[in-house]
């Protein structure tokens, strides 16, 4: 690992007061399972990383209001685990369960999946399902984004960790017919990035027989996380048979733009990809939702 | 020339400190300064396992976990599994099962069985892989591995 100096800040105030001081020349560092490897490869150099999991209450889960709020530092294997995602945001939980390894999902955390700002990364295809927003905090204070805002290209998000931190994140827990589901493929089941990932959550009539609301968010299939809006058109406010879950599905199909990689899979493979588990993931959740 | 700190924490039960660089990462601390080597290097990126270790009951890559992060904290490296002579159970059955061949895949299977263990003591089989996951064996031998803790954990059922 390359650094000089390594600071445990213990508020949120100390480590953006320790970032103003070292003028960009510092970055937060979380479970650090992306930086440490970025450090080692001399893909980023950083003269002090401030560690931030040590600051009180910045790895919770709770439930306010109708609001799931989930720290900063709250790491994969914490969110894999929660009851309360498990029943109220089960998208989430299962994005959780996926990443890496257990040794990964102990230490890696759901803020620096989103700062590193892959377009596939489980946490943000989950919170991007999920209309998640999170809190920044800067010099200037504090503000609620949405997390759809903070990705602009691979591995470059629109916070910068070498000044401005994000504290927490906020999203609606799931209501009476409203639920959520994951589904993903990869090479192998662990440390596997996925070839596909997709995440749905479906708000129902009283009835259980009409999408009320829809997301589909699909990765990687673009430069950032990606909202599949023709397809949620598809099916907004539709009667649930399997015209419209075809539909929907076909019209996802055509909307992304997956990449062949030489290492993971063909594009070609990916659209089959996309049709297969956008189908999973809406044929689970509405299953759930209508409990 | 990077800063070192007086790191404290809490290892294989005993208290210790140690003057560690800003830039080491955990596992270089544990092989280089306190000699403790059963703690193994493998691919130096958090895909192998054979650098797993223990932080307060949880498996973590030590290769790639900033030694700073473990202050205040219990760590367990394979060193401090054996009491007063008597091998872990888990360490046992290892043995008794074949489930060691070239070795250094074994610190790290071993004590991602004993994290396993610790939070759930009656795994089931696919609950046992799913927790070996993150542990390559380049010998392959992971019947075996998954034969031993099966036993383990049948064991303490019983």
């Amino acid at each position: 690992m390359i650094c000089e100096e390594y600071i445990l800040a213990s508020t949120v105030e100390e480590a953006l007061a320790a970032l103003a001081s070292l003028r960009g020349e510092g970055r937060l560092i979380a479970g650090g399972t992306d930086l440490v490897l970025q450090l080692q490869r001399g893909e980023r150099s950083v003269r002090c990383l401030v560690d931030i999991t040590r600051i009180p209450g910045i790895n919770e889960i709770k439930l306010e209001d109708s609001y799931i709020i989930i720290g900063a530092a709250t790491t994969f294997a914490q969110i894999e685990r929660s009851t309360l995602i498990r029943q109220r945001a089960p998208v989430l939980a299962e994005a959780a369960s996926w990443v890496g390894s257990p040794q990964i999902r102990n230490v890696g955390t759901l803020a620096g999946n989103v700062v590193n700002a892959q377009p596939a990364a489980d946490g943000s295809i989950a919170l991007l399902t999920l209309d998640a927003e999170a809190e920044i905090a800067n010099l200037t204070g504090r503000q609620w984004v949405p997390v759809a805002s903070l990705f602009v290209s691979p591995g470059v998000s629109r916070v910068d960790a070498s000044a401005e931190m994000i504290t927490a994140f906020r999203f609606r827990a799931h209501g009476p017919r409203e639920s959520s589901a994951f589904e993903r493929q990869a090479r192998r089941k662990a440390l596997s990035l996925p070839l596909i990932n997709v995440g749905v959550r479906v708000l129902l009539n009283a009835e259980g027989t009409h999408v009320r609301d829809v997301r589909i968010c699909i990765g990687p299939v673009a430069p950032v996380p990606f909202r599949a809006q023709q397809a949620e058109a598809a099916l907004r406010n539709h009667a649930i048979d399997e015209d419209a879950i075809t539909e929907a599905v076909e019209a996802a199909v055509l909307e992304s733009k997956p990449r062949s990689s030489l290492l993971r899979a063909g594009k070609e493979y990916r659209r089959e990809l996309i049709r297969v588990l956008t189908r999973r993931a809406l044929l689970r959740a509405i299953e759930a939702a209508r409990g | 020339m990077a800063k070192t700190y007086p790191l404290k924490m809490n290892l294989n039960g005993k208290e210790v400190q140690v003057e560690v660089s800003a830039s080491a990462t955990l596992a270089d601390v544990l092989r280089e300064q306190l000699g403790l080597t059963g703690t193994k290097i493998g691919c130096e990126e958090g895909e192998c396992g054979a650098c797993t270790v223990l932080i307060d009951g949880q498996a973590v890559n030590s290769c790639i976990y900033p030694a700073m992060k473990a202050a205040g904290r219990r760590v367990l490296t394979i060193e401090g599994l054996a009491k007063n002579g008597e091998l872990h159970p888990v360490q046992r059955a290892f043995i008794e099962h074949g489930a060691v061949q070239c070795g250094y895949c074994t610190p790290g299977m071993v004590l991602s069985a004993v994290a396993l263990l610790g939070q759930n003591p009656h795994p089931t089989e696919d609950e046992i892989r799913r927790a070996l996951a993150g542990n390559l064996c380049r010998c392959t031998g992971y019947i075996q591995i998954i034969e031993a803790i099966r036993d383990v954990a049948g064991r303490s059922q019983g």
